[in-house]
């Protein structure tokens, strides 16, 4: 690409790159990046649920053999040995059978998938570094092999428009498949037992996900090279898994965050000099996960760290309630709870020192709770909360003797638990199963 | 070929010195299912070694060697916190850890050090045959011990102490290692840490990983690590004899490997190619011969237990199914032919006639005496319904040396049994 200089960059130059006004060359390679990128993210989503994520790993590494082969024939057959469909079609033909060879290993033998993966990667790359050795003596080979270890890292800086509409085209083809199969596919790799009464071929579904695979690896071989192309099928749709829990959304995030990473990593690799775009890519996609690890909604970090506080904070003031309700309200009829008291039970329950006064501030909040001078008072609402919440307990423990058979000894420390997430319908529900039995509380 | 001390002695030590360490410990990757943890390691090595090299600007083995190992512990803690807070399978987790820390490697390699002799092709091929002797003797019977240690490499060094380290390890943490590989859950109530023991294992492994794939390359190194454990799974059941062949093999691959790189090319009057990959390349021969060939679950013996199964079985149904017409005096039915021939050959089947011989009446009597026995005990004692046990006892009656008791004299159906 020819923006790849040296000198400082301008804001302009990234604008220029990010606009696609970076000339025809740089644009095809943003272009295919992002479909590889959208592609691996969709394909990957398969490969990780069905718990192939490494074998993508084995297949990658698999392709170089396939590649130097490629290279030997067309050499031999008097071509230049420079053919990118060549190669790309021997990378294919020994990724396939290194599929072949893990499932054969597994069919044949009593060793695990993790071994035979290991096995298979080792072996075919051992392959193929024995053949690049050879190819590269001149003495050997009289065509040069100049190029063929860029598969190894990946090069973008010499891909022409061309080659990156090969593999932007590899990469929608395996994008349409998907879509077409996508009941298919989605069923064998949720449920794959029910899929196969249910009369679909699932090895052979299993087959075409793999060749999925491959098709991405090999198309991603250029861009990305043999090493990490794994990353991009695995990176995306685990970020993705962060934010939904349903299959669509999580193809479509999926597919996005890897187009993306695709789309910056290769802008980035143009802009800088010495930056190989497969790291760059890769690294994007490392970004984007850790992203999603801290922020997304449904299952980051963040989201996650915040949900568990204010569960803690509900469970607690909860507490506070229902032992002033039990303790004070409903044996004296005394509304009042001192400050000593308050104190009490926060070393009674060992609440760290921030938690007692931000329950209090929110029950405050709720008007469950008002000050008065010297500490505070349950009002109307927050003593019928409390007696809420005992009864519930009461009526758990109860359920639990007469049901479960629990031993009343043991029934109150599930009954503190149980008590805070009792919905409406379920309280009457036990309520009439104990009415019947004549054990309300 | 002759190998000659200065250019051979110090590729094949190193070669085989990393065989011995890593094949060692990939057993317990093997058997606790963590192969591919050598796989993540070796691939997170890369970002180790550039990363120490651009703190620290020295490229000696000590800070390399911590460099890398650092790296491989990190690689196993994210790995545990990306599982955890990712809520992914381990392989997952794996992928996303190492093939993000080689892309740093690899920027790293790209950007920093690139005017040192950091390169990433060494990282993946390994330089064997760069650990040349220079002033070594001409000659195998000039090699002297005292010659040997003055002039060996940092690798020879580094390889040497770790293999003692791991040997150690193996043989002061035998059991221990063996509990925790097999029932990690027994180990922990028995009172010693198995996660302990795991994170003691897999700071071995970085440091296997480091020390052998600076001589033989990162993917010799996961070759090495699996490959031996598996050909041994095949061989064996016992963990001792496991290791002994796991190492016989990992070094065996490595010594056929590295002469293989040179005399095979050789023989074409070819220049020899690449030492690390040939070993790969041989390790996986060794892996496919015992696959084929092994004595217990090599394919071939598998395929010849389970022929001769089927032709026992075979007989047997001819037998049982002649007396059976014999008993009931009903039109012959017909039966293969293979059968036939081999019951004439026994001399069970009458040679001019299909009609059993004295000898063929009595195996067949046991037989028939077996299915019914099985079937009057599933009926009285296991509660079956007496036209449900037809097809476990067509099953069962093969096995001679499983016999249900004394049940009577007649089976479920009103048959007689026939006596011993």
């Amino acid at each position: 690409m020819a923006l790849a200089r040296p000198e400082a960059l301008l804001i302009g130059d990234v604008l220029e790159v990010l606009t696609f006004q970076g000339g025809y060359n740089t644009n095809a390679v943003l272009v295919g990046s992002a479909m590889l990128g959208l592609a691996a993210g969709v394909v990957g989503v398969f490969a990780l649920l069905r718990k192939r994520s490494l074998v993508a790993d084995a297949i990658g590494h698999a392709t170089l053999p396939g590649i130097v082969i490629a290279f030997l024939i067309a050499v031999m057959l008097g071509a230049s040995g420079r053919s990118l469909p060549v190669l790309l079609l021997g990378a294919a033909v020994s990724a396939a059978m290194a599929v072949l060879g893990i499932f054969g290993i597994l069919k044949y033998t009593r060793l695990r998938e993790d071994a035979a993966i290991g096995i298979v990667l080792g072996v075919f790359f051992g392959v193929g570094v024995v053949l690049l050795s050879y190819v590269q003596r001149p003495e050997n080979v009289t065509a040069s092999p100049a190029g063929l270890h860029h598969f190894i890292y990946g090069q973008t800086a010499a891909m022409r428009a061309g080659d990156a509409m090969l593999m932007a085209g590899i990469a929608l083809s395996a994008v349409v498949v998907t879509a077409v199969m996508f009941k298919e596919l989605a069923l064998a790799s949720f449920n794959d037992d029910y899929a196969r009464v249910a009369g679909f071929p699932v090895s052979l579904l299993d087959g075409l996900m793999l060749g999925l695979v491959v098709l991405v690896t090999v198309a991603g071989l250029q861009a990305v090279g043999l090493i990490l192309v794994i990353a991009l099928l695995i990176i995306p749709p685990v970020a993705a898994r962060l934010w939904t829990d349903r299959l669509l959304p999580l193809m479509l995030i999926s597919g996005g965050l890897g187009a993306l990473s695709g789309y910056i990593g290769a802008a980035t690799s143009a802009l800088l000099p010495r930056a190989p775009a497969g790291s760059v890519i890769v690294l994007c996609g490392g970004g984007v996960f850790v992203l999603s690890l801290l922020i997304a909604p449904k299952h980051g970090v963040v989201a996650m760290a915040g949900r568990r506080a204010v569960q803690r904070l509900r469970i607690a003031g909860e507490h506070l309630l229902e032992a002033a309700y039990e303790h004070d309200v409903s044996r004296k009829g005394d509304t009042t709870i001192p400050a000593r008291t308050i104190r009490a039970m926060e070393r009674l329950w060992g609440w760290p020192i921030w938690l007692g006064p931000m329950v209090i501030a929110g029950l405050r909040r709720r008007g469950h709770l008002q000050r008065t001078s010297d500490g505070y008072e349950l009002t109307t609402t927050g003593a019928a909360r409390g007696a809420r919440i005992a009864r519930n307990h009461q009526l758990w423990e109860q359920y639990l003797q007469t049901y479960a058979d629990v031993a009343p000894g043991h029934v109150d420390w599930s009954a503190d638990t149980v008590e805070h997430v009792l919905s409406p319908e379920l309280v009457a529900e036990l309520e009439a199963a104990l009415k019947a039995k004549g054990a309300l509380p | 070929m002759t190998l000659t001390p200065t250019g051979d002695l110090f590729p094949l030590l190193a070669a085989v010195l990393a065989a011995l360490c890593c094949g060692l410990l990939g057993n317990f990757l093997v058997l606790r299912r963590l192969s591919l943890m050598g796989d993540a390691m070796s691939h997170s090595v890369l970002p180790g070694l550039v990363i120490a090299f651009m703190l620290t600007g020295s490229r000696t083995a000590p800070v390399m060697f911590l460099g890398a190992t650092l790296a491989g512990v990190a690689t196993v803690v994210l790995v545990e916190l990306i599982k955890r807070l990712g809520r992914v399978e381990s392989g997952a987790a794996m992928g996303v850890v190492f093939s993000v820390l080689f892309a740093l490697g690899v920027l790293f390699i790209e950007r920093a050090a690139r005017n040192t002799d950091l390169d990433a092709n060494c990282v993946l091929h390994g330089q064997l045959e760069s650990l040349v002797w220079w002033d070594g003797p001409a000659s195998w019977s000039g090699v002297a011990i005292s010659g040997l240690v003055e002039a060996a490499p940092p690798q020879i060094w580094t390889l040497t102490i770790t293999c003692g380290l791991t040997i150690a390890l193996v043989v002061a943490l035998y059991k221990e290692l063996r509990l925790a590989a097999f029932d990690p859950a027994l180990a922990t109530a028995q009172g010693f840490s198995a996660t302990l023991l795991h994170y003691v294992l897999m700071i071995f492994v970085a440091g296997a990983t480091v020390a052998a794939f600076e001589a033989v390359g990162s993917i010799l190194v996961i070759a090495m690590l699996i490959v031996p454990a598996a050909t041994a799974r095949l061989l064996t059941d016992r963990l001792a004899p496991q290791l002994l062949v796991s190492v016989a093999v990992a070094i065996a691959a490595a010594a056929m490997g590295y002469m293989g790189s040179i005399a095979v090319p050789h023989a074409f009057n070819k220049p020899e190619v690449n030492a690390a990959g040939s070993m790969a390349i041989m390790l996986g021969v060794l892996l496919s011969l015992a696959a084929v060939f092994g004595p217990r679950y090599g394919v071939l013996a598998t395929a010849t237990r389970r022929s001769r199964m089927a032709r026992r079985i075979e007989l047997d149904d001819l037998l049982g199914r002649l007396y059976r017409q014999e008993e009931a005096e009903t039109a012959t039915v017909p039966a293969p032919r293979r059968a036939i021939k081999r019951a004439r050959r026994r001399g069970l089947v009458a040679p001019d006639r299909l009609a059993l011989t004295d000898d063929g009446r009595a195996r067949a009597a046991a037989l028939v005496r077996r299915h019914r026995l099985w079937e009057a005990y599933l009926v009285d004692r296991a509660g079956l319904a007496a036209d449900h046990v037809h097809d476990p006892a067509e099953n069962l009656e093969h096995l001679p040396e499983a016999l249900p008791p004394e049940m009577g004299e007649t089976d479920p159906h009103g048959r007689p049994i026939p006596p011993i």
